[in-house]
């Protein structure tokens, strides 16, 4: 007759202010590295987050963040843990080191497993680390969580701006807000990925360089926000989230 | 205890289905619960007999388990999920989301993690019968 689990996902997130996907069309652009360093910034501006990992066959942002040992907490539900003052959910507490091998149709029951019986308090934002592409889990948050906006990540590459324009446009059919684009891993000036987003009438946010020391500060937070890559994402967030 | 979770997903899911149906008074609501997601039935029965109020106050909620049975894609081979072969930190994550099954379950028959869970997955809703 009826999921009971679909219905309450709006409640689970009346708390939240603005739910925003990090998503792109394409795979390795940074979308996990913005999501991560986004949801640390903003926190120590003083805002309330969450960082829900929902990346589920290969979550990453616990390892960008060197979040280790935390749980969330069980209590009617779920209460997500605390990690460098964010509010923490990632797969990674249930499937652990094993492989995750997910059809999409799992994905989606995981997807709203969680929604469903996570409860997350008052924020001002809830980052979600998206897997690549316009996949199930893509369009299962859209269909299921009401208040989601997009952040879309590209890199200058003509081959990822190709598959990021197709998710713009299929955002833009189906009337999702899009907070706009972040073009990623900038080595050299071009206008390519900026002409090409404006023309579609979506917001250009802005460009972050490759910063080849980023590497080294994964697993550390405070290394991590003195990155020159956490620097410019920043100056764009504080922008585009005033 | 996310059972009280679940309890407020069948309350809440349930009273969107009555008020479609323009039920006054809710007289049963039946539910089936998949033994894949180890749901404890007792704390789901406190948990909704705690928060049922309104057109739910009189409503008898019945609990039926449904075995979990998954098939092997690669081999084919059926079997039906038993909690006992597991280890007490797979068996919550598995009660937690139980698709995290797939990292821990493998194929008695082949050893493949790639196997489809036929039926007995989680909590459904069956039907509500009531006055109008
Ligand atoms: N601005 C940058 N400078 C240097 N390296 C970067 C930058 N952005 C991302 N990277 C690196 O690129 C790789 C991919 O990043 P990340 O995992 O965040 O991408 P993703 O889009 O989440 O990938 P996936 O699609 O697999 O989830 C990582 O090794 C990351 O450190
Ligand atoms: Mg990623
Ligand atoms: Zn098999």
């Amino acid at each position: 007759m009826a999921d009971p689990r679909i219905g309450i996902i709006d409640k689970r997130l009346e708390k939240v202010k603005r739910v925003i996907a990090v998503s792109s069309g394409k795979g390795g652009v940074g979308k996990s590295l913005i999501a991560s360093t986004l949801a640390l910034t903003l926190s120590q501006k003083n805002r309330s987050v969450g960082l829900f990992d929902v990346d589920f066959t290969s979550p990453s942002t616990h390892i960008i963040l060197g979040i280790q040992n935390v749980k969330p907490k069980e209590e009617k539900g779920l209460i997500p843990a605390d990690a460098h003052g964010i509010k923490y959910v990632s797969i990674i507490n249930y499937s652990g080191e094993e492989a995750l091998p997910l059809r999409g149709a799992d994905v989606s029951n995981a997807l709203i497993e969680l929604f469903a019986i996570t409860r997350w308090e008052t924020l001002d934002f809830l980052i979600m680390d998206m897997p690549p592409g316009i996949s199930d889990a893509t369009l299962d948050m859209i269909r299921f969580v009401k208040k989601i906006e997009f952040l879309v990540v590209s890199t200058p590459s003509q081959l990822a701006f190709e598959t990021v324009k197709k998710l713009l446009k299929l955002l833009l059919e189906l009337k999702v807000p899009l907070v706009g684009v972040v073009e990623n891993m900038k080595m050299k000036e071009s206008n390519f990925v900026k002409t090409h987003v404006e023309a579609l009438d979506v917001p250009f946010l802005g460009e972050i360089p490759f910063d080849p020391k980023v590497e080294e500060a994964f697993g550390n937070a405070n290394a991590l926000v003195n990155t020159v890559f956490a620097k410019r994402l920043t100056d764009i967030a504080l922008k585009v989230f005033p | 205890m996310h059972e009280w979770a679940l309890a407020e997903a069948i309350i809440s899911s349930a009273s969107k289905i009555a008020t479609q149906e323009g039920l006054k008074e809710v007289i049963e609501v039946k539910i089936k619960v998949g033994e894949l997601q180890q749901v404890e039935i007792d704390i789901l029965e406190f948990a909704l007999s705690e928060l049922k109020k309104d057109i739910f106050k009189n409503a008898i909620f019945t609990i039926e388990t449904v075995k979990a049975e998954l098939k092997c894609r690669i081999c084919g081979h059926q079997w039906v999920f038993s909690k006992d072969k597991l280890d007490v930190d797979s068996a919550e994550a598995i009660h937690f989301v139980p698709e995290t099954a797939h990292a821990y379950i493998k194929c008695p028959r082949c050893g493949s993690p790639d196997f489809e869970i036929l039926r007995g997955r989680g909590v459904w809703l069956e039907s509500i019968r009531g006055v109008k």
